[in-house]
């Protein structure tokens, strides 16, 4: 292997093939410059993906409060239910196994001015845990925590567009904004990565909303999570017992379509798990594909270049080559052509990748990307075949008797 | 140099089997320069192959220098190609990216003879053929009869005992023929043992001694007055 005078042979061999070696080494980094780029997209498609869907907590239910369409116990029809505070602490009572958090929320619109600026934002009347529902990321302060809804304190957790949009350049924690006709302390700005709109609302809790409305205890929505080792099934055990628990409660018909609703997070989750899936079967797929397509062109490209060299072989056999040192001799090239040129396609692959980055994202192809060690494994993967493609033909020319191997003009 | 005894030789033609050479003894001493001549299908080719290690016998004895020829597998083959015999072929099978110089160095390279040493020999060799001045022009670019005087450099190179031609002159016009024919006459009279496979009488004339071949069996060996292609040339 590191013999320099069999060097010096195979590079000279391909410094006067130049077209031949062009060839081969450009199948082989072809193949793995498209596998890369293939698999670095469908990388970027996955991202996208998993940005437009995966921003909330999945494990979640969202309870609303609607009207009944069937009379029951002495009720009619057509009446309206609502959700009050006692609501919550039933569901936390009655389904400790299934139950992780629950939090209220009550959203109203309003102006809110600080100084000389205002706009008008949704806010959100809401519990502790409604944090861990929308994933909300604290940039600065705090939460909306156990002592504010305690207290009904006038504590405010603005978004960063409103931030940005009502302070500027400003530090709007412990300054004052007016919500509606009320004074609120601004004591965290939050993120969210689910897009600008969510950055614009401000959270406040719950209870101080409720008694901005006269003191009352309705509930607009609940948003229950359940225990995610739960999984799908049992998440849809928990939503049918709730359901059955709020209508004898509320006193709905057990066959009211109406009345609650419940949409399970779980079930879009599931599909688009499912569709998730589906892409990263797609994305292995393609990738498998350009990398047997990579193999067949260079076992190819290795047939010829054996049949083109058989009389050359012959003539290297009958001036005392062994069929070793043939069968060396072009193993030893083919590999070294396709080290170097799938290391080449790989280098190349990846740098356009990195290149990418956010350019395509109008595509839905957002950070592509491929890691290292699945593009090493593909590049291996290619030589190792590149090299078996070469060993057959190179060892049934090997074993040719110079005298046929010559005879062939 | 060459004792052959009872040499038979047949290939199979799907079914049936073609018998080739039927029986053939031939002693070659050293210094000879030998014509075999035979009309196509006279078994003259198959001869020179198994004398050259190209192809195996099947039944009969090969001696080459006092060394029995026999169980050849393909690398002890090489091996004795290498070290007994040169080439020169009708087709002159000079390796079409290499220039003249390398082509000559090939069988030293598996000698394993180093890069320098390799060069100089082949220069040498390119010298004693007046090739020198073509050294480092590729095949392509040279006259049939030059690729033949490369040829036989390339075949002196490994400085073997024996040297083999396949119709040497087959490709060549009447004056390059004698030219080549004058130094393979050359090489000769330097002691070195030739073997000539021709069909053409002229330049069997040309040789020390004349086998003639028919049907598998020599029918015809006899010593006749050397014809020098130098008074041609």
């Amino acid at each position: 292997m590191f013999n320099q005078d069999r060097w010096q042979e195979i590079f000279e061999t391909i410094r006067k093939n130049k077209l031949r070696t062009f060839l081969s080494g450009f199948t082989v980094a072809l193949g793995i410059f498209i596998f890369i780029i293939l698999f670095g997209f469908g990388n970027g498609l996955k991202n996208s993906f998993q940005e437009f869907f995966l921003d909330d907590a999945t494990n979640t239910m969202i309870l609303f409060a609607g009207r009944t369409s069937e009379p029951y116990k002495g009720f009619k029809a057509n009446r309206r239910i609502e959700f009050k505070n006692d609501d919550l602490q039933d569901i936390k009572d009655n389904f400790p196994f299934f139950l992780e958090y629950i939090t209220p929320r009550i959203s109203r619109g309003a102006s809110v001015r600080y100084k000389n600026e205002f706009d008008n934002y949704t806010t959100r009347g809401v519990g502790p845990a409604h944090q861990y529902a929308e994933k909300t990321i604290m940039m600065k302060g705090r939460y909306v925590n156990e002592l504010d809804v305690k207290n009904k304190s006038k504590h405010a957790v603005i978004g960063r567009l409103v931030a940005r949009d009502l302070f500027k350049q400003e530090d709007p924690i412990g300054k004052f904004i007016d919500v509606g006709s009320s004074v609120f302390r601004v004591v965290g700005v939050f993120q969210d990565d689910g897009g600008d709109n969510e950055e614009r609302f401000i959270y406040i809790p719950y209870t101080t909303r409720q008694s901005l409305e006269k003191g009352n205890d309705k509930i607009d929505q609940m948003i229950v999570a359940f225990r995610p080792e739960l999984g799908h099934k049992g998440s849809l055990a928990f939503e049918r017992q709730l359901r059955m628990f709020l209508k004898e409660k509320k006193d709905i018909a057990p066959k009211d379509p109406n009345g609650i609703f419940i949409r399970n997070v779980a079930d879009n989750l599931k599909q688009n798990q499912q569709f998730a899936n589906v892409l990263q079967l797609i994305v292995t797929f393609v990738g498998l594909g350009t990398l047997i397509a990579g193999i067949i062109g260079i076992s190819n490209i290795m047939v010829f270049v054996v049949k083109e060299r058989t009389k050359e072989l012959g003539v290297r056999k009958a001036l005392g080559a062994t069929p070793k040192s043939v069968i060396q001799m072009i193993l030893q090239e083919s590999i070294f052509i396709t080290t170097i040129s799938g290391y080449v396609g790989m280098a190349l692959g990846v740098f356009i990748l990195k290149n990418i980055n956010e350019t395509l994202e109008d595509y839905f192809i957002k950070n592509p990307y491929i890691d290292i060690s699945t593009a090493l494994f593909a590049t291996l993967i290619l030589i190792i075949f590149g090299g078996i493609a070469g060993y057959i033909p190179a060892k049934r020319a090997a074993s040719i008797k110079p005298i046929v191997a010559l005879r062939d003009e | 140099m060459i004792q052959i005894k009872d040499l038979h030789k047949s290939y199979k033609m799907g079914s049936s089997s073609l018998h080739v050479l039927k029986g053939i003894n031939l002693n070659v001493e050293e210094g000879e320069l030998v014509a075999i001549m035979g009309s196509s299908g006279s078994g003259k080719s198959t001869l020179l192959n198994i004398i050259g290690m190209l192809d195996l016998l099947d039944n009969g004895s090969y001696e080459l220098d006092k060394v029995l020829i026999k169980d050849l597998d393909e690398t002890k083959a090489a091996k004795y190609r290498n070290k007994f015999l040169g080439f020169i072929f009708q087709s002159f099978n000079l390796i079409n990216y290499k220039t003249a110089v390398e082509n000559v160095s090939l069988p030293l390279y598996y000698q394993g003879m180093k890069r320098t040493e390799r060069q100089e020999k082949a220069l040498k060799y390119l010298e004693s053929v007046g090739l020198l001045d073509w050294a480092t022009h590729l095949p392509s670019e040279l006259s049939g009869g030059q690729k033949q005087r490369v040829a036989i450099a390339r075949a002196m190179a490994s400085e073997p005992k024996l040297l083999l031609a396949d119709e040497p002159t087959g490709a060549l016009d009447t004056k390059t023929s004698n030219e080549v024919m004058d130094l393979i006459q050359k090489i000769n009279q330097e002691g070195k043992t030739i073997l000539v496979v021709t069909h053409e009488e002229d330049i069997a004339q040309m040789c020390k001694r004349i086998i003639r071949l028919k049907d598998g069996v020599i029918v015809e060996d006899e010593k006749v007055d050397q014809v020098l292609a130098a008074k041609y040339v």
